[in-house]
């Protein structure tokens, strides 16, 4: 799950790293409270799960309560399109009002996870606000990279090396070599899959602040992070997505195409959206119902799949292991039976009881396209869009 | 011979609930020795003839289990994994998914201390298909016996690439599924110097998928490896950015794209293939014209 940066903040700023004094806000009036509060001279910036925000106009300087009402006009209520938004844009519903800071010098730090290691990561680099992978690849010098050992955790070398190699010495070792160890805590209480600060500045009056942040956690410990996934903010996701989780589907990611997809497995849900695609069909979704071993789930997932306008096709790609074709089959006959499913829906079932899973589709007497492998799956999911 | 499991293979369950009681008769009518389940505090019991335990230590000890095939939920299999370990369980094959990647961080920590293998999380198991032996979830319809290896981390992709092979009438020795988390117990690259040294296997498939860089690390290991290997990368057509389904695929930065995982294997020597439905049939041109078949 993504926080947004005012959430990122707040949870930076609960484990003592320095942030800029500043307010969330959703109307352009609390704008301008907040503005007065904070002495006239902010900046106002768009809350909304993308980066480039600046680009995309959704970060704007204000140097009195006027300015401040007019910026806050213009973003929020915005659909803010960015180069990772994609063209529809993010809904702005609030701004973070923040602070004009000082800037002497902007760095980059941040933690994920290293799956070649398989450790934390801790990377630095004393280009701030420049993308990483930018730096990697033209300055690979300039990044200093620490794993976070599993047993012993972050030592305090570790943050002393990056703070020098960054230029972080003299008087600004000591908060450095903190707010690096902080932001390692920060990671490992919360379950962090990336927790990024870009850019960390030094103020001209020589403070270490958090200019501006990004925390993503991981979904497998929703279980035990109750309270962090409260933050959770549903507009900034597709409204198809949100209603699949809440039907109790976790993998089901909307895509451009029209031919909806359901399929078990996330390896063979991704390779039926390549093999769509080989036909020369376009996917209209990813999704793996797992091991969903009741037809309810299956109705529930070709209900979000059946109702979005863009399908014109569904394809039913199921290799059964743990997942029973019988099941599934039976799920789909019901879906079709109450009036889900208008589209010509292409099934082929295979592996864990699919004799009884063909008898199903064959007592049904309803009118679904079967095909026996993969490839035919896919060619006639694609004519039948095609027709 | 085969890869991981074998005729001496005593298989134990952690995790005795619905999917390890109804995979242990699977296995067991495959012809695995399945000779316990451990559910803690059903100690004594006995579920469709298995008897069940409250440790695996005692498995080890009271039946002489060498592999463990764990169902545990996520909040709790970090903690199986390591009971396993620490029972000194040789093999360890996790099929649960959605542990926490900071659960599995620690796992593997302690696991390099240790003498157990670990196979997945998030993974279909391993068969050994002449040994009739069985750890996991996978059908066992679509299986024969033969003489490729496959190597996948998705499930179905190992049953649709089995499939396929069976079809056209090639047999396999063994099948891994090294699991589709970002943190796993045994790599591609470990999974294909297992076949590298196994004598039954003449050639491997290895189904790869976007996210991460585990394939190119395979991709290096291939240059040295004798036998030729088939390949097919999953999730080409996915948008970047996005978790498909699997906590590892996702694509983050040029090295975790379909495209740059093809080309590191298709320099290295492997056979890619672009379309998922032709795993099988490129196999068998590799097969043919090495003299293999």
């Amino acid at each position: 799950m993504k926080l947004h940066e005012f959430q990122a903040k707040e949870l930076l700023s609960q484990y003592g790293i320095p942030i800029p004094q500043g307010k969330v806000a959703s109307t352009p009036d609390e704008v301008v409270d907040i503005t007065n509060e904070l002495g006239g001279k902010v900046v106002i910036k768009a809350q909304a799960h993308t980066g480039g925000r600046g680009k995309g106009g959704g970060v704007k300087i204000a140097n009195n309560a006027d300015e401040a009402r007019q910026s806050a006009t213009e973003i929020i209520g915005m659909q803010l399109i960015t180069h990772q938004t994609g063209p529809e844009g993010l809904p702005v519903h609030s701004v973070l009002v923040e602070e004009q800071i000082e800037i002497e010098r902007e760095l980059y730090l941040s933690i994920a996870i290293d799956n070649a290691s398989g450790m934390p990561i801790v990377i630095a680099s004393a280009s701030g606000g420049m993308d990483i992978e930018e730096v990697a690849e033209n300055d690979p010098a300039a990044i200093q990279n620490e794993l976070v050992h599993p047993e012993c955790g972050f030592q305090p070398f570790q943050g002393r090396t990056i703070a020098f190699k960054t230029g972080l010495d003299g008087d600004l070792l000591r908060p450095a070599t903190e707010l690096i160890s902080n932001l390692v805590t920060a990671f490992e209480d919360n379950d962090g899959t990336i927790a990024e600060i870009n850019p960390l500045v030094v103020t001209k009056d020589g403070q270490l602040i958090a200019a501006d942040a990004k925390f993503s956690t991981d979904d497998n410990a929703d279980f035990r992070q109750k309270e962090l996934i409260e933050n959770r903010d549903t507009s900034q996701e597709d409204p198809r997505e949100v209603e699949a989780r809440d039907a109790g589907i976790d993998n089901y990611v909307k895509l451009d195409g029209n031919i909806g997809c359901l399929v078990n497995g996330a390896g063979l849900a991704m390779a039926t959206m390549d093999a769509i695609k080989f036909e020369g069909g376009d996917p209209a979704n990813f999704l793996d119902i797992g091991t969903a071993n009741s037809a309810d789930a299956v109705i529930a997932a070709l209900k979000i799949i059946s109702e979005d306008p863009d399908v014109e096709a569904v394809l039913v790609n199921i290799f059964g292991g743990l997942a029973r074709t019988d099941i599934i089959a039976d799920g789909v006959v019901q879906a079709k039976k109450i009036g889900l499913l208008k589209q010509p829906t292409v099934i082929r079932l295979a592996g864990t009881n699919v004799e009884e899973g063909l008898q199903i589709l064959e007592d049904s007497g309803l009118d679904l396209i079967r095909a026996d492998g993969f490839a035919e799956a896919a060619q006639k999911a694609v004519k039948a869009v095609e027709n | 011979m085969a890869v991981l499991l074998n005729e001496n293979s005593r298989v134990l369950i952690q995790g005795f609930g619905g999917a390890g009681q109804r995979e242990a008769a699977n296995s067991l009518a495959f012809g695995t020795k399945v000779v316990c389940g451990v559910t803690p505090g059903r100690g004594g019991q006995i579920m469709n003839d298995v008897p069940v335990l409250n440790t695996v230590r005692e498995g080890v000890e009271q039946y002489e289990a060498n592999v463990s095939l764990i169902f545990v939920p996520a909040p709790f299999a970090a903690d199986a994994i390591i009971e396993a370990a620490d029972a000194g369980i040789p093999t360890a094959i996790c099929i649960t998914e959605g542990i926490p990647t900071l659960d599995m961080i620690k796992v593997k920590s302690y696991l390099q201390k240790s003498t157990t293998k670990l196979i997945g999380p998030n993974c279909p198991g391993v068969i050994s298909v002449a040994e009739r032996a069985r750890a996991g979830i996978m059908p066992v319809d679509v299986y024969t016996p033969g003489n490729v290896g496959v190597i996948s981390r998705s499930g179905t992709l190992v049953y649709e690439s089995v499939d396929q092979l069976t079809r056209l009438g090639i047999g396999q020795s063994s099948s891994v599924g090294v699991g589709g988390d970002p943190i796993i117990g045994t790599s591609q690259q470990e999974a294909l110097a297992l076949f590298e040294q196994d004598t039954e296997t003449a050639a491997v498939v290895l189904i790869g998928e976007i996210g991460g860089t585990a394939e190119q690390e395979a991709a290096e290991y291939i240059k040295e490896m004798s036998k030729p290997v088939v390949s097919f990368i999953a999730g080409a057509t996915a948008p970047p950015g996005r978790r498909m389904g699997h906590a590892g695929a996702i694509i983050a930065g040029k090295a975790g794209t379909a495209t740059a995982k093809q080309t590191a294997l298709r320099n290295a020597g492997a056979t890619v293939v672009e379309s998922p439905s032709r795993i099988g049939e490129t196999m068998l041109e590799v097969l043919q014209s090495e003299g293999l078949t």
